[in-house]
């Protein structure tokens, strides 16, 4: 057995000298990940050593005096808290959207539910350009208008499109005796959804919750029009507006594109499983 | 899509025991549905009439729209701004799904069948980590680490092309008109390239192993078992992320509004961007109704055409299969 480990192991370091494949691939990768590279390592430097050096040297010290103002300046901290409000109320309740409505559709098996799935699907790929402006105009009317409510209504049901299908076709497969003996043991319907079907589901569910959070925090053109007012804005549509302005000096842009960054490694490190796990089972199912 | 779960759903629906067939419960389930159902009426489907109804008007959103029949939609057919919109979304179509589809083939079938096996599927998770994480950024954050990188006078990539001695190569990436569009394919192409790569690599788990060692015994190398297992088996998955991706590159909005605001001189406008400028800068509501009406019609043809692709594939492979 360690005779073959070993054998394994030599194996694989030859190969490792031998590898232009693995080589070539691990440059191709270095290069997707250069971009957050040279925005971390400038986001430190002072202003006086970036004009000085430019933005391919490494900084000298940590100077954090930059990221302090910028923070500061455009009042992050309220910035992300509306993200995490809107993102964390979208997800939540898009799942349950998405839940009651594959319930109907995955195991109530409804009359004429191809129909009603492909509205759904539809509803899926309309793009948001078409509803745009009557959304705008009917949150005005509805004195809606810059709220966040306003943006988590719509990503709800925009986020339950996609969980409504991807759901309905999980629990088309669900186990009918689990659910025929808790008919007969008395359970109602409502039961059932939550006490039998909500809990087998949750794999997939969690799965819904990530990318709904993820999907609405990345979100830029309903909340750019929704959103005018400075204390109602996510993180993804102030610093679009603070970039379209073209106010901003090297060291700010640069400040702003790591704050930026940051939530979305700590997303990617947290859930990468579920992410990747979950773009399986979304595409082709 | 829609078909696989028809067939899944109809299959379950044989009930494996013979018993008496439950009394009138099956229509109270629609309940459930009206929640969800009122949702997109008033959400989507509400307003997508309102939006259509509006390009056939002429309207500033104030007061009450005034009909003009078919007038915005001629004067489309008329206007250059709206055709070089259309042109520039099929270069973002290069940019968004057929470069990133390509690149990402190989480099999922290079991950799989190559590095996977030699080196171990740690190694291979973390370059497919590498390459998916831009897409987990969002689009504007994006926006704003491309345009720094980009920066003409104190740009990294400006400063990189110095420091290796390609000084005639700087450019002023994106305020170029001749420049500008390539750039943002480029930009367009990073973003995306995880996208495939990732549904790629999580269909090849699919494929039956002995496949790829019975072509190996057979002596063909790696080219050869890509393009005749890798290639046959995953087409479902390349008609899906093409579908996808190139609804996704017409609806192109983030990337033109933090780059470039659709310029310079209008060389990067796409239609997206396009109507939100018609909407709320020039205030032409029906004008750029008509805009994204049209831009709607050709994303569900679209996606209609790549739904049967992808369900023909399908079905195919369950014939091969079977």
């Amino acid at each position: 057995m360690t005779a073959v480990r070993t054998e394994i192991r030599t194996r694989r370091r030859t190969a490792l000298g031998r590898s232009p494949v693995l080589v070539a691939l691990s440059i191709a990768a270095l290069f997707m990940v250069l971009p957050f590279l040279i925005v971390a390592v400038n986001a430190v430097k002072s202003p006086a050593e970036y004009s000085q050096h430019g933005p391919l040297s490494l900084p000298n010290g940590l100077y954090l005096d930059g990221l302090k103002d910028f923070w500061q300046r455009v009042d992050y901290g309220q910035k992300l808290l509306n993200s995490v409000l809107i993102s964390g109320s979208v997800a939540v309740l898009a799942a349950v959207l998405s839940v009651l409505n594959a319930y109907a559709i995955g195991i109530g098996r409804i009359k004429g539910r191809t129909w009603v799935l492909a509205f759904f699907v539809l509803a899926n790929v309309l793009p948001q350009e078409a509803l745009v402006y009557p959304l705008y105009y009917l949150s005005k009317q509805a004195g809606l208008y810059d709220t966040r409510l306003s943006v988590i209504i719509v990503f709800t049901v925009i986020q339950a499109a996609f969980g409504t299908y991807l759901l309905s076709s999980v629990l088309g497969q669900f186990p009918r005796e689990i659910i025929e003996a808790a008919r007969i043991d008395g359970a109602n319907k409502w039961q059932v959804l939550w006490r039998i079907v909500v809990p087998v589901s949750r794999p997939t569910i969690g799965v819904l919750l990530v990318f709904f959070f993820i999907w609405t925090w990345n979100e830029f053109l309903l909340p750019l029009v929704m959103l005018i007012s400075n204390d109602n804005q996510t993180v993804s549509v102030a610093l679009g507006v603070l970039q379209g302005q073209r106010l901003m000096d090297a060291t700010m842009t640069n400040a702003a594109a790591l704050l930026g960054v940051l939530p979305a490694i700590v997303f990617f490190l947290v859930f990468q499983r579920t992410l990747t796990r979950g773009i399986a089972v979304g595409a082709v199912k | 899509m829609t078909i696989t779960v028809e067939r899944g759903a109809r299959a379950v629906g044989k009930r494996p025991h013979p018993g008496p067939r439950r009394p009138r419960s099956q229509n109270s389930y629609a309940l459930f549905l009206l929640p969800g159902v009122l949702a997109f009426l008033a959400v989507i489907i509400v307003p997508f009439l309102m939006n259509t109804g509006v390009s056939f008007t002429e309207w500033s959103g104030i007061g009450s729209p005034k009909w003009t029949g078919l007038d915005n939609y001629r004067r489309l057919l008329d206007d250059s701004e709206f055709w070089a919109s259309f042109r520039h979304s099929l270069f973002m179509v290069v940019a968004m799904a057929a470069v990133p589809t390509m690149i990402g083939l190989v480099l999922a079938a290079a991950l799989f069948d190559y590095i996977g096996k030699h080196f171990g599927s740690k190694v291979a998770a973390v370059l497919r980590a590498c390459f998916y994480l831009p897409q987990v950024l969002p689009i504007a954050v994006a926006g704003i680490v491309w345009s720094w990188i980009l920066a003409p006078d104190d740009g990294s990539l400006n400063a990189l092309l110095k420091a290796v001695g390609l000084g005639s190569w700087q450019q002023d990436w994106l305020g170029d008109p001749d420049v500008a569009l390539y750039s943002v394919m480029g930009v367009m192409v990073w973003v995306q390239l995880g996208f495939p790569l990732v549904v790629f690599m999580a269909g090849l788990q699919r494929v039956d192993p002995q496949l790829y060692e019975a072509a190996e015994l057979d002596g063909a190398g790696w080219w050869r078992r890509f393009r005749h297992i890798t290639l046959p088996q995953i087409r479902p998955e390349i008609y899906v992320v093409l579908t996808w991706c190139t609804v996704a590159a017409l609806k192109v909005f983030g990337a033109v509004y933090v780059l470039t605001k659709g310029g310079p001189g209008g060389a990067t406008d796409v239609p997206s961007y396009f109507s939100f400028t018609t909407f709320f800068e020039k205030t032409q509501a029906g004008y750029g109704a008509a805009i994204s009406t049209v831009l709607t019609v050709i994303i569900l043809l679209l996606a209609m055409v790549g739904l049967k692709l992808q369900t023909r594939a399908e079905d195919a492979e369950e014939g091969a299969r079977a």
